[in-house]
């Protein structure tokens, strides 16, 4: 690892001078992602910024609105009370993520900000548009079985690798943010960005901002929700395919619905055709198969990466059979 | 992180190495008066020095380091290359194995992903700090009676993950203990009479 200096900040503005000041500082709470990239030569910052004492450690709760701040660790956001209750989706995703020991460092910003676990990215000798723009993209032609089949372009596959991140999309999060100009939040859907021909750029987050938090508005769905993560072995590794799926049922009417995808795209991908389908329907497998047969429209493999056109649909309608306990 | 030089050199990198790349003393090095003095008196490699380490007071299994510490030092550098406490295992050294997991003020933590910066007033417990004098930890006792490893190299991670997975309350059933002790990899496959172990000592209530 290159070396580098180390500050810690106590308070948001200072972060964000740091950010100003250094343009190739970064902020570190848990480090879990970062370090190992710098481990690896992917990332060299200049300067960590220790952001670990802002303050950004709680969890709390407005009425059924849950603000979980942007240091709180994935493993006691997981366990407590009130996500479980309000936003069981949100616990069971994280709980899917990662092993016991990197939750209880990783924290909720971070994950929002983890890079994709692409080879091509990890591998410094191999071109990688996502790490050195403009060297290309060694996995569209290479090994890319993990890769995407949404929303993908000439110059990059790869895939967000969160599963935290898939339940957010799913459960409407907004993001706080605070930068050189103020507080600003943006719509979980819109943090993440598609690939397009500016692959480094994983989010919408500007360079001298900093996550302050994670707001989860109310709503009627903790009673029907699953995560479904299908994967190489039974525990600790990414996603294959990955499903949340939430709905509000009255009797076996689908109220109101949320569907989101992991795996499958360079961000969390929020399944909204399949969703305005399913809307006001009744909870049967027939049903299930026409949204997952909607939400497929556009899906396009590459060589080792078929499989994941049939595992998606198939992972789609068990979820949607789990969250909605139909027998069938 | 490179262990030879770290060996070669206790207080840590290359200075040359480290002068090359930071950005701070290339500005201080533009200046040439101060470049040629500074060369001439060879007091490049004071000034970079005094630069590069930062005061981490830190308990380990109960007693107190007061060091001076890169800031890329990983809290298992630390570990097994100044204090040699090599109890703790390198492993894959990402993350990945659960070779190094220590307990950080009570949580199981990978000591290879945490800078020891980082954990400037943290409590540490490493598995050389389980045992009271000549008695075993009951963890090490089952790990012993249910032959819960092969090679051994795992196991310093296995056990110290074994006892959080007790405190966290994750090691009522089976199912949990696998889930929850799956990012400790064996791969001598020790995992049946790990799960064992667990259940024993669990069961024992001492835990």
């Amino acid at each position: 690892m290159n070396n580098f200096q180390y500050t810690r900040v106590s308070s948001p503005a200072a972060a964000i001078a740091e950010l100003s000041k250094d343009p190739t500082a970064k902020l570190v709470a848990g480090g879990t992602n970062l370090i190992d990239l710098m481990k690896y030569g992917v990332m060299a910052p200049d300067k960590l910024v220790d952001i670990n004492h802002l303050g950004f450690n709680e969890i709390k709760k407005d009425n059924g609105t849950l603000h979980i701040g942007a240091t709180v660790r994935n493993a006691v956001a997981s366990g407590n009370a009130d996500v479980l209750k309000y936003q069981p989706l949100l616990s069971q995703a994280m709980l899917s993520g990662a092993s016991p020991q990197l939750r209880n460092k990783a924290t909720m910003g971070g994950n929002l900000l983890q890079r994709t676990r692409c080879g091509y990215f990890y591998d410094i000798s191999a071109p990688c548009n996502k790490r050195e723009p403009g060297s290309g993209c060694s996995a569209i032609e290479g090994y890319n079985r993990m890769h995407a089949i949404f929303g993908a372009s000439d110059t990059c596959i790869a895939v967000n690798p969160s599963d935290m991140n898939v339940a957010l999309v799913a459960l409407d999060a907004i993001i706080m943010v605070a930068g050189p100009k103020g507080n600003r939040k943006i719509p979980m859907a819109d943090f993440h960005r598609l690939p397009g021909t500016h692959p480094e750029l994983d989010t919408t987050l500007d360079k001298k901002e900093i996550i302050t938090g994670i707001v989860i508005p109310d709503n009627h769905l903790a009673a029907h929700s699953t995560y479904l993560k299908v994967r190489d072995r039974a525990s600790y590794a990414f996603a294959l395919i990955s499903v949340a799926a939430t709905m509000d049922l009255e009797g076996s009417t689908i109220k109101d619905v949320r569907l989101a995808m992991g795996g499958v795209a360079h961000k969390p991908w929020r399944l909204t055709a399949a969703e305005e389908f399913l809307k006001g329907k009744t909870a049967s497998l027939e049903n299930f198969n026409q949204a997952a047969e909607i939400a497929m429209k556009g899906a396009k493999a590459y060589e080792f990466n078929a499989f994941k056109l049939k595992l998606a649909p198939n992972t789609m309608v068990q979820a949607l059979k789990t969250a909605s306990g139909i027998k069938a | 992180m490179d262990n030879k030089s770290q060996k070669e050199n206790p207080s840590g990198s290359s200075r040359r190495d480290f002068l090359k790349k930071s950005s701070a003393i290339t500005a201080i090095a533009l200046t040439p008066a101060i470049a040629v003095k500074a060369s001439d008196l060879k007091l490049d490699e004071k000034l970079s020095e005094a630069m590069e380490q930062m005061p981490l007071n830190i308990e380990i299994n109960g007693e107190m380091h007061h060091l001076k510490v890169e800031p890329r030092l990983t809290l298992l550098d630390l570990l097994r290359e100044r204090l040699k406490l090599t109890g703790t295992k390198k492993g894959c050294d990402q993350g990945q194995c659960g070779a190094c997991t220590v307990h950080v003020d009570g949580v199981r933590t990978n000591s290879c992903l945490s800078l020891a910066i980082m954990n400037d007033g943290a409590k540490i417990t490493t598995i050389e700090g389980l045992a009271k004098g000549n008695e075993l930890h009951p963890m090490q006792e089952a790990f012993i009676k249910h032959d819960g490893f092969q090679c051994g190299y795992c196991t310093s991670g296995q056990i110290m993950s074994a006892i959080a997975c007790i405190h966290e309350g994750h090691a009522d059933s089976e199912t949990n203990i696998r889930e929850f002790m799956s990012g400790n990899i064996c791969r001598c496959g020790a995992y049946a009479n790990i799960v064992n172990a667990i259940q024993e000592v669990k069961a024992g209530g001492k835990v």
